[in-house]
């Protein structure tokens, strides 16, 4: 058992050890979808929605393949729960809120290869969270994510027009860019104990 | 993911494309997260790069013995079933050799079953293509991840821990550059190596097309 | 899954079971094959890291705490694990204790050797931690920062139930009292954070351990039932 406080938790998952700038989780929709603003918002969004389920639901699958003895399908396990829970997902939102899907529905398939998301499950097993620690984890990794992404969009959406030299293509700058908001992020650093 | 429409091709180019011109991390820009997480020494990057390749091979393997057995529907998740299994493996292979390495692998070795790159080349190249051929592809594609790895974690662990492997190269006055072991020096050291591959071949295009105005 | 008309569901069937059992064999197979090469190993890492905390230990013996208070060999009995230390004789020369705890990035892992007879931590190895390389990692190589706990005084009180003195971290090279720990510059927080997960852990374990020390030191000889 961890005993860590809700709060360091929280605070350690959003910021000290953000998932995109500190674990490299995630990069993949980060250098994606970080062009505009808006689109980088809803992708947090869908992002942290889907993470709070899967958590809950890695947290159920790690107490039940340890309790029936099988814990080396643990990644199947998780990879198969958070592809499903994607598509579960995905249609419940489009039964109760049609506007929410139109916002999210092209982002929810993309998350299910997502790291952020399987990493998510693989951390607060490795550490030992209790259910609620998971939630909150959850909680804290999601907003974190969002907000990398969303502060990303600002930088790059001001970037566009800039002249940049030939050799510096959009991938080049956009990882540049990363690599100062990732340093800024270790200033947070020591919040958490 | 690269569709693509070619002519019959000699086996040893399905090899050698991995290597440079379609470069899983240089060029295709893909499996960013254990790029960038583990290349912090260079004996990390390598142990990351061949339990990738091992991965990749198997599943590769795999999936084009069994093309013509999976059905259209089901494919992605039969694919996602037999890269989890190779990783599992892995995983456990990793730690009954060492360890240490285990440890400061840590969660990123389960996590080469999110690598877009292996899903990537099962869809895109096995699925279509004799076993022979995709055994090469998955090699050649698996060393190319594995030489990028090793080029970001060499560089860093050169200027950040002013050692290779473990065996320090500098005398006792070399100040490590600390910042390019933190989860920074990645994206800088990244950055760094696209930014000088981009310069060689813009450099390379420049000169083909000033020899074709020459010829032609 | 939708269901294509074109395509029967048994193939579907078919693959998917056939390719999950063929998985489902290969990961069981592996995992029989490793686990028992996994197990020496970490048995031999912990051993190599009791001895690192224990230095006049030569033989260990794992004991969980149960939820009644009571340490018994450890079998497969849950709660948290410590690891006695006995020398030649067989006698008791101390007792790992694993602690954790935040430090400036992440979590903290340590493992400490704590000596009854000197009433005092008399060793202490790093786990796990992820402090800034050149900076925060220097409580894991600094060697006048590892000096503090050759003999770091954690003698109880008169009550026997808590600590005489809290482990405290000072600034470095203000150490005067056998009780503190001289901090490391440029490492503050890592180094505070060390002190305090010894003096949580301590005060946890270290009246616990002195009330069942017979039951530990009986681990020495035989099974210790």
């Amino acid at each position: 058992m961890n005993e860590q406080s809700l709060w360091s938790i929280f605070v350690n998952a959003a910021l000290v050890n953000n998932f995109v700038l500190a674990y490299f989780l995630g990069i993949c929709p980060f250098l994606g979808v970080s062009a505009k603003i808006a689109t980088a918002t809803r992708m947090g969004g869908a992002v942290m929605f889907v993470m709070l389920v899967s958590s809950m639901c890695a947290y159920a699958i790690h107490h039940v393949l340890i309790a029936i003895g099988v814990p080396f399908l643990e990644l199947i396990a998780f990879i198969a729960v958070i592809a499903s829970t994607v598509q579960l997902v995905e249609m419940f939102i489009k039964k109760i809120s049609p506007v929410l899907f139109r916002a999210l529905g092209i982002f929810l398939p993309l998350i299910t290869t997502n790291c952020a998301i399987l990493g998510l499950a693989l951390f607060q097993t490795n550490k030992g969270y209790g259910f609620l620690q998971a939630i909150v984890y959850a909680l804290g990794a999601g907003i974190g994510f969002t907000l990398a992404l969303v502060l990303m969009a600002g930088i790059r959406e001001k970037l566009e027009l800039a002249t940049m030299p030939d050799v510096v293509t959009s991938t080049a700058s956009a990882i540049i860019v990363a690599g100062i908001l990732s340093l800024t992020f270790m200033g947070f650093a020591g919040l958490g104990a | 993911m690269t569709a693509r429409n070619r002519q019959p091709v000699m086996a040893t180019d399905e090899f050698i494309k991995g290597l440079w011109r379609e470069n899983p991390v240089f060029v295709q820009v893909l499996g960013m997260c254990p790029v960038l997480a583990v290349s912090n020494t260079a004996l990390n990057a390598l142990a990351m790069g061949l339990a990738t390749t091992f991965v990749m091979l198997m599943s590769n393997l795999l999936v084009s013995t069994l093309r013509n057995f999976i059905p259209k529907q089901v494919r992605i998740a039969t694919y996602i079933l037999i890269i989890a299994t190779f990783v599992t493996i892995v995983d456990y292979a990793i730690e009954a050799i060492s360890l240490d390495l285990h440890k400061s692998l840590g969660a990123f070795i389960s996590l080469i079953v999110v690598n877009c790159l292996i899903l990537g080349r099962a869809e895109a190249f096995a699925s279509k293509n004799r076993v022979g051929h995709a055994v090469l592809d998955a090699l050649g594609m698996g060393i190319g991840f594995t030489l990028a790895l090793l080029c970001l974690g060499g560089v860093r662990e050169v200027l950040g821990d002013g050692a290779l492997f473990g065996v320090a190269l500098f005398p006792d006055a070399f100040e490590p550059w600390i910042v390019m072991i933190l989860p920074s020096g990645g994206f800088f050291t990244l950055a760094g190596w696209l930014l000088v591959i981009n310069f060689i071949k813009q450099r390379k295009e420049a000169n083909a097309a000033g020899a074709q105005e020459i010829t032609g | 899954m939708n269901v294509a008309p074109a395509t029967p569901t048994w193939p579907m069937y078919r693959t998917l079971v056939g390719i999950g059992m063929l998985c489902g064999l290969m990961i069981a197979v592996t995992f029989q094959g490793t686990r028992p090469v996994i197990e020496r190993n970490r048995a031999e890492a912990l051993e190599r890291a009791v001895f690192a905390v224990l230095p006049a230990a030569i033989a260990r013996a794992t004991f969980a705490l149960t939820a009644e208070g009571q340490f018994v060999p450890d079998t497969n009995a849950t709660g948290q694990r410590v690891h006695a230390g006995f020398d030649a004789d067989g006698q008791l020369v101390g007792v790992a204790i694993e602690a954790a705890g935040m430090g400036y990035a992440d979590t903290i892992t340590v493992l400490y050797g704590y000596s009854p007879l000197q009433e005092a931590i008399v060793g202490i190895r790093v786990l796990t931690s992820k402090e800034t390389p050149g900076l925060g990692d220097k409580i894991e190589t600094d060697e006048a920062f590892l000096e503090n706990f050759v003999a770091l005084d954690v003698r109880l009180d008169a009550s026997g139930t808590s600590l005489q003195h809290r482990i405290e971290t000072v600034k470095q090279g203000k150490k005067t009292e056998p009780w503190q720990i001289d901090g490391i510059t440029g490492a503050t927080i890592s180094s505070v954070a060390i002190g305090d997960i010894l003096a949580k852990s301590a005060e946890r374990w270290v009246p616990t351990i002195n009330e069942h020390l017979d039951r530990l030191s009986a681990g020495g000889q035989d099974d210790g039932t």
